[in-house]
């Protein structure tokens, strides 16, 4: 199988504080991954580092065969034309209308004329159904047609790569049901490779092809929905099934409440 | 120990902020000049520049006022109420226009400019245009950079001329200064490369300083609300301290010694 | 925000500064007109020079017709020698004119006030360079007190 981002064992810590101890994950061309985990192991973090806008601290991260991390500020600018982030707020530039935000990306990198921008600007919204607020603001955006419209305006530029960051979080049934129906066939229809990260466990389970899930600093579990699903990793399943206490404790790191409370040393 | 520990600490934290200041404005500077930021840069005019006008203009007209009301209680004592025109004019033009211009204008342009771009970081505005392969340094900065330091000189212009019309309305139309005595000894008395480009010198150097902490700090805020609020309050407070300091320097500069 | 209103809003911003410039330049400040333009030297030599300053006018008759533009003291006799530039167009001035150091009211500046003097045959006009002979120097408070104590006490 051809893989699209492969992140080779790589580590990266943000000052004293470990993220990524030693974490190595391949994305398939034209296939949904998903990356869960609970929150706080930064998932964002793996994104931006993808995306060159972080460096890790050792190992290797390739993006169709060439190293982002060794690449010059020029190659990267060029190779960042071909992924797409969603980031978890949408980011939607909220001094333009979306018609403007759809079309910047257009603006900046191609030189095509303003009606055949306006064209494409038309086909994208109206492949995330929002071709008649194409003149509204950001801020008279519900949030699910934010992250929808910055969708929009993350296929402008036709990607080979998507990034889907949280892209469920505090959604409600509808529109979630909408993204979740909206990654999936704009991963078929323009045949683009998707990361999403998530901690929505059924969702995702519904659409990703492979599924990776991080915590504590490394990978603890991997495979299709299925394989994840019958996985004997009792972390994953206390994940999968959202259990209160498991291998990932209940109680931040503590001295005993007994010690504490008696008022003897620790 | 412990003090000596925090005083290291600190300085290298300043140490570093600065150089991430100087970082960020030569990323910002150093590059193909665009086109593209032209209509960008005329639109942050706006934003920095003009809606500040009436703060400016306002203000001008009451202290060029208070200044010859004040000017002439004083100046009639020694008969010399004909020395009204250059006791405003040179106020005006050597301190009070460039410096009550950067101040006013770090509390209404600068700690918007932090607010903005604050939030423009906090709402992964800035990430987002770095994803789409547009450094957010020549897009976002560059052109509001461009814009405080052609707006400031431009503000603190008007600033003077409003002031001096002002104190022609109270010393001369209300007072009974002879008007004909308050222009000429005026210009009798101002120089124009001494006063005038002098005054528009500092008021570069202070729109400098000004848009720059600004900037600075709203791209290196923390992204919380807290953080936002908390960058915007040191650009105003440091921006202030720092025009006041530095107007003092550039008057011994260019005044102090004949 | 609209675009047109944007860009007519920063035009009227640019206009209102040139207006404040314009105000600037022709009411209040004075350009250097000597200094530019074409100009001859003379020089002259005064016993005191009291608050005399390099940029003060040269005035005859109270308009200004040059600047001083140097202050030295002569090497030989230490009496202060002051630099004049004056306009070419007053260029005719005889060598008998004089040149006296003047206040503007009682608490003004400083200025030379520059006497023409007669013509008669034989007298030349100064030219560059020149040094103007008949000078007299700056009143000094200190020494006119000092004077008119004197006359008193000589007078009884």
């Amino acid at each position: 199988m051809d893989y699209l981002v492969n992140v080779d064992n790589m580590t990266f810590s943000r000052g004293e504080r470990v993220i990524y101890d030693g974490v190595s994950l391949r994305v398939p061309k034209g296939k949904i991954t998903a990356v869960m985990g609970p929150s706080g192991i930064g998932k964002t973090t793996l994104l931006k580092l993808i995306g060159g806008q972080l460096e890790p601290d050792s190992g290797d991260i390739t993006f169709d065969g060439d190293s982002i991390v060794s690449m010059s500020r020029r190659e990267l600018y060029q190779t960042r034309r071909k992924m797409s982030m969603l980031f978890q707020s949408g980011a939607l530039f909220t001094d333009m209308s979306v018609f403007d935000n759809v079309a910047f990306p257009l603006r900046e990198h191609t030189k095509l004329s303003e009606p055949v921008i306006a064209t494409i600007v038309s086909l994208k919204l109206q492949a995330v159904g929002l071709r008649g607020a194409a003149q509204l603001m950001p801020s008279e955006l519900s949030g699910g047609m934010a992250r929808r419209a910055a969708l929009a305006r993350a296929i402008a530029l036709d990607p080979d790569l998507i990034m889907y960051d949280e892209p469920f979080a505090g959604q409600d049934p509808i529109s979630m049901g909408v993204l979740v129906k909206l990654i999936r066939e704009l991963n078929d229809a323009l045949n683009l490779t998707s990361i999403v990260v998530t901690h929505d466990v059924t969702e995702v389970l519904t659409i990703a092809d492979y599924i990776y899930i991080l915590a504590d600093k490394r990978i603890i579990g991997e495979g299709t929905a299925e394989q994840i699903q019958h996985s004997e990793s009792e972390l994953v399943q206390q994940f999968l099934r959202g259990e209160a206490d498991g291998p990932v404790p209940f109680h931040y790191p503590a001295p005993s409440l007994q010690k504490s409370l008696l008022g003897e040393e620790v | 120990m412990n003090w000596i520990r925090q005083i290291g600490r600190t300085t290298l934290d300043r140490v570093s902020a600065t150089g991430r200041a100087g970082l960020m404005l030569f990323g910002a500077l150093i590059a193909p000049p665009s086109f593209k930021n032209i209509p960008l840069t005329i639109k942050q005019i706006y934003v920095v520049g003009v809606q500040s006008l009436a703060i400016i203009i306002v203000s001008g007209l009451f202290i060029g006022m208070v200044m010859a009301l004040q000017g002439y209680t004083i100046l009639t004592d020694y008969g010399a109420e004909g020395s009204l025109g250059p006791m405003v004019a040179l106020s005006l033009l050597r301190e009070l226009g460039p410096v009550v211009t950067a101040l006013l204008f770090a509390g209404r342009a600068g700690s918007a400019l932090t607010a903005e771009i604050g939030l423009m970081k906090a709402t992964e505005q800035l990430s987002s245009l770095e994803m789409m392969a547009v450094d957010p340094l020549r897009r976002v900065v560059a052109p509001r950079f461009w814009a405080g330091m052609l707006s400031m000189p431009m503000l603190a212009l008007i600033f003077s001329a409003v002031g001096i019309l002002g104190g022609h309305l109270v010393g001369v139309d209300w007072l009974g200064v002879d008007s004909g005595s308050y222009w000429s000894i005026m210009q009798a008395t101002v120089d124009w490369d001494k006063d005038v480009i002098n005054g528009v010198i500092k008021s570069l150097v202070f729109a400098l300083v000004v848009t720059w902490i600004a900037i600075f700090k709203g791209y290196d805020s923390i992204p919380t609300s807290e953080g936002i609020s908390q960058a915007t309050t040191q650009t105003v407070v440091l921006s202030s301290l720092a025009v006041l300091g530095l107007d003092f320097v550039l008057t011994a500069l260019m005044f102090g010694i004949e | 925000m609209n675009r047109y209103k944007t860009e007519l809003m920063v035009g009227v911003f640019v206009v209102m500064t040139i207006a404040a410039l314009l105000l600037l330049a022709l009411k209040v400040a004075n350009q250097t007109v000597v200094t530019e333009g074409d100009t001859y030297t003379l020089y002259a030599k005064f016993d005191n020079i009291g608050g005399l300053k390099v940029r003060s006018p040269v005035k005859v008759g109270g308009v200004v017709i040059g600047r001083v533009s140097s202050i030295k003291l002569d090497s030989d006799d230490y009496s202060p020698v002051v630099e004049l530039t004056i306009q070419s167009e007053y260029n005719a001035f005889p060598e008998t004119s004089s040149a006296s150091i003047l206040t503007s009211g009682l608490l003004g500046e400083q200025y030379i006030g520059f006497e023409p003097g007669f013509t008669i045959d034989g007298v030349e006009n100064l030219a560059n360079g020149d040094y103007i002979e008949d000078t007299s120097s700056a009143l000094v408070l200190e020494e006119l007190i000092g004077q008119f104590l004197f006359s008193r006490g000589s007078e009884e």
